[in-house]
């Protein structure tokens, strides 16, 4: 078991990190004819814009309060009003995902005061809701912003109810399952007969789809009436550590119960979810459910080989770092360096030789001999400089095709992830050469003289 | 703050603004930025603008002071290639936490400073100041002076918190950072009658390389390039320069002006996007070059360059243009561009149905109207709506843009090329424009454009049964609303 380093360099060298407040607006973006606003600076919507056309390939709505040097000082009440009015005559999206950021924080704007006086001078609103997040730029991640995004969407709006439907089930889905993962872990469900409403839904929202028409805001994702829906359920799979606040403020919202799974990526952490499914329903498991876990076996006995004793580091946010580490440790790999972006208890579980919270410098420097190295896609520099196989993973994924149908969750994308990173590791294993054997120098001069 | 202010006020008045020789003095004072419409409003801040005309200078390293945000999310997204140094690609930031925020960050930029000389050892240390620090008082001009005295290296502060305002004006204020810091404090080796530089030429996916050997070619050196593949040495010495060139009109004419009033240095500005505008530029540039008494027969050597790399460039260009002839093109750019591509593309035997004035000034419009003869394809805005509309309708058989509105153009299934920061070719000089010619070719030729607009099989008895219906009936009848109303399930 790791024990964490915390961060104490000045200066960070190569970011790992990206900021909460466009994790926030990833989650607003998983939710149907949503449109997520940062109340900040318009650089601070422009930069998160760039990171997720890019890394999405598709096109992204995010708006801005563009707050300047002098609405700043003065708060920014008047600004998202004019922000909220604006969205809601232009675009009328049934969500508004309003979320903070380290500029407005600093100043101290009462965002939540601020909208409670503004819906009452603003009845025509109706229909639309408005959500909002504190999420300080200086403080958590991307990670932590997506969790208070979602945290937020429950508490207004999820319903209470003492009924429970003993088909409907809600998923708490972290930020890094891919719009392709959701589909998978959709697939698995409603193979238990089981209905899910999933927040959020980045595979309705930004899995690429050619829409018939254009729209302002998001097309497809959770729909509003089923968020509000989630109370009437009767349990909630929690994918992910970092979705517990998220899961604890529903469970205290409408009593929903829940399961926590820290990861849905190898044979261990899947079976434990079919398991809980076969448990909350009574349902065996499909004949193709049984059937991707023998191809997932085969392909772990297949690809065993390419991973036993390579030396990873891998660089990523602490959910997604516990899932692929705890996956390449299962397959026979040793863990060099982990590196992650803050402090979180799912990381204890880690078995690494190094663990700390830091950015890919700390990353490049003890990736040196190491045999794979695994980040997102601002790795590609250190990897060109170490000339070390790399496979990229989280967010952003610029220089790629697919980010969004990367599938690494239940059998059958945990049997796509062996197949990767054993091709990987293959591709780049040693060719035996004839100087591979000689005998040191010294040696070989000690035995001439006897 | 008010330092900073001063310089906003004083940016914002520039005289050889094109926006304000219209106006009048109190107008001027007003400033040109416009208002932002909260909800909707879209570009960078001056922090961005800044970064971008700055981060191309390749052996510095650029230190961004504030909380992750700033440079966590953006950095190494440009691709503005280098011939020799790669420390500019490297990301620097100081992170700053909660306690930087309550306690102030001056100490830990000091630290980081210190951090990046020990390991980098970089010729100088560009300091980048952001909205957070700027809020909470953290006075980056100090911090940088203690460093230039404790460290002895050249340590620059960039005092554009975001909220200042525009991308724009952040580009201004890197240009007043340059001015106050770094050029003239270094002589060059050597000087020679034809030493130029060159203003806003950011190398974008290797631009500039598509010129240089143009310049080569005459005997033109370029003492500095502001900033493209720059060193820090070369843009101290810009003010021995002897003509200077600027090449984005909005983005750093303070520069241009300033180094003309400071240091004599005359210039011009224009573009190297397409034939006329490449053999233009050279010979403005030959022309100042022999006013500040360079020999007259560089006028002669240039024309017989542009003569024979014309023909050259029509040549190349000749199996193309038949396919290309009348081709519709919607360009959705701004500024320089807005014209200067226009031009370009009617010379390939395009037709431009639109040109966006976005970011453009009077100036700008004079040139689209100049060469398009009407006005009547200028726009200033174009809602995505209406964009996606009229590339459904087939208004125009390709669009030019930058990667914002690419998706709008895919998705019509309607062919798109990137002429903005992040595209992949050079698209400047004769050689330059043989591969955008080539790039547009390409793309309008591509067979996966007839294969996407293929029916679906359930479409083709004329009844629409897309995704949405197909998942519809798909639907368990006891079920919740489906979240996911627009997926196929295999």
């Amino acid at each position: 078991m790791a024990t964490l380093t915390p961060h104490k360099k000045a200066c960070t060298v190569n970011p790992l990190k990206m900021s909460a407040p466009i994790g926030a607006a990833l989650a607003y973006l998983g939710v149907d004819r949503a449109m997520p606003v940062l109340h900040g600076s318009q650089g601070c919507t422009a930069f998160g814009l760039v990171v997720y056309v890019r890394h999405f390939k598709e096109t992204i709505p995010l708006q801005t309060t563009a707050m300047n040097e002098v609405s700043t000082i003065l708060g920014g009440l008047e600004n998202i009003e004019q922000a909220v009015d604006n969205i809601y005559k232009r675009a009328k999206p049934a969500l508004l995902g309003l979320a903070s950021t380290g500029l407005t924080e600093t100043k101290g704007d009462d965002v939540a005061g601020y909208l409670k006086l503004m819906r009452d001078k603003h009845p025509e609103w109706e229909g639309m809701e408005v959500v909002y997040a504190s999420t300080p730029d200086y403080v958590g991640s991307l990670e932590t912003g997506w969790a208070a995004a979602v945290a937020a969407m429950v508490e207004r709006l999820a319903d209470p109810s003492s009924e429970r439907l003993p088909t409907q089930v809600n998923i708490l889905a972290n930020c890094h399952l891919t719009p392709g993962d959701i589909e998978e872990i959709r697939d698995i469900v409603e193979s238990f007969n089981l209905q899910p409403i999933i927040l959020p839904d980045l595979s309705g929202s930004l899995d690429g789809h050619i829409p018939e028409t254009f729209v302002p805001h998001t097309l497809g994702g959770t729909k509003v009436e089923e968020i509000r829906a989630m109370g009437r359920s009767c349990h909630t799979l929690v994918i992910g550590e970092s979705m517990g606040g998220a899961a604890e403020a529903l469970k205290a919202k409408t009593g929903v119960d829940y399961t926590l799974f820290d990861r849905l990526t190898g044979l261990e952490a899947s079976d434990a979810f079919i398991q809980r499914l076969m448990d909350l329903t009574g349902h065996p498991a499909t004949r193709k459910l049984k059937k991707q876990r023998s191809q997932l076996q085969d392909a772990m006995l297949d690809g065993h080989f390419y991973f036993g004793g390579v030396k990873a580091a891998i660089g990523a946010e602490p959910d997604l770092l516990y899932a692929l580490g705890s996956f390449l440790t299962e397959m026979g790999a040793e863990i060099e360096a982990a590196v992650t972006t803050v402090e979180s208890p799912v990381l204890e579980k880690l078995i690494a030789k190094e663990l700390l919270v830091g950015d890919l410098e700390d990353l490049e420097q003890r990736a040196a001999h190491c045999g794979l190295l695994v980040t997102h896609s601002h790795g590609r520099q250190a990897a060109e400089r170490l000339g070390i196989p790399f496979h990229r993973a989280g967010i952003p994924l610029f220089d790629r095709l697919g980010a969004a149908h990367q599938v690494t969750v239940g059998y059958r994308g945990t049997k796509e992830l062996v197949f990767e990173l054993g091709n990987l590791l293959w591709s780049n294993a040693h060719e035996p050469h004839p100087d591979d054997w000689r005998l040191d120098h010294e040696n070989t001069q000690t035995i001439a003289r006897h | 703050m008010s330092a900073l202010k001063d310089k906003v006020a004083s940016v914002m008045e520039e005289p050889a603004c094109a926006k304000n020789q219209g106006k009048d003095g109190k107008e001027r004072k007003k400033g040109c930025g416009k208002a932002l419409t909260p909800g909707a409003a879209a570009g960078g801040c001056a922090f961005d603008g800044a970064k971008i005309s700055l981060q191309p200078i390749t052996d510095v390293a650029h230190l961004v002071h504030g909380p992750i945000a700033c440079e966590g999310n953006s950095w190494d997204n440009r691709n503005t290639p280098s011939s020799g140094p790669s420390l500019f690609r490297t990301g620097f930031t100081t992170d700053m936490g909660e306690l930087d925020v309550i306690y102030g960050g001056e100490k830990k930029l000091f630290r980081a400073i210190r951090e990046v000389i020990e390991k980098y050892d970089p010729p100088a240390v560009f300091v980048y100041q952001t909205c957070v620090p700027a809020m909470i008082g953290d006075d980056i001009e100090a911090v940088c002076k203690a460093a230039r005295e404790k460290f002895g290296k050249p340590v620059i502060p960039v005092n554009i918190p975001g909220f200042v305002g525009s991308k724009n004006l952040g580009a201004k204020l890197a240009g007043e950072a340059l001015l106050d810091y770094v050029i003239g404090t270094v002589e060059p080796e050597t000087t020679t009658p034809y030493d130029i530089a060159v203003i806003a030429e950011y190398n974008v996916a290797g631009d500039f390389w598509a010129v240089k050997p143009l310049l080569d070619a005459l005997g033109i050196r370029v003492l500095a390039n502001i900033s493209g593949d720059a060193r820090y040495n070369d843009i101290a010495c810009a003010h021995r320069a002897r003509a200077a060139m600027m090449v984005c009109s909005k983005a750093m004419i303070n520069v241009a002006r300033k180094l003309e009033e400071r240091y004599a240095i005359p210039y011009f500005e224009g573009s190297f996007y397409g034939i006329s505008d490449t053999s233009e530029a050279l010979r403005q540039i030959a022309k100042l070059l022999v006013n500040k008494g360079a020999p007259e027969e560089l006028l002669v050597r240039t024309e017989a360059l542009i003569a024979r790399e014309e023909a050259r460039v029509w040549a190349q260009i000749e199996p193309y243009r038949v396919a290309l002839k009348g081709k519709k093109v919607l360009l959705f750019t701004g500024g320089v561009k807005s014209w200067s591509v226009v031009s370009a593309l009617q010379e390939a035997g395009m037709e431009v149905v639109g040109t966006s004035m976005r970011k453009s000034t009077q100036e700008d419009r004079e040139r689209v109207i100049e060469i398009m003869g009407t006005d009547a394809h200028m726009f200033d805005e174009l809602p995505p709506r209406e964009m996606y509309r009229m590339l459904k309708a087939s208004e125009a058989d390709i669009m030019l843009s930058g990667p914002r509105s690419q998706f709008v153009a895919l998705k019509a299934k309607t062919p798109w090329l990137d002429v903005n920061q992040e595209r992949h070719h050079a698209y400047a000089g004769y050689a330059g424009f043989v591969t955008l010619v080539q790039e547009i070719h390409k793309s309008i030729s591509n067979p996966v454009w007839e294969q996407v607009k293929r029916p679906a099989p359930w479409e083709r008895d004329g009844k629409d049964e897309g995704i949405r219906m197909k998942d519809e009936e798909n639907r368990p009848q006891d079920a919740a609303p489906h979240p996911s109303s627009l997926i196929l399930h295999p």
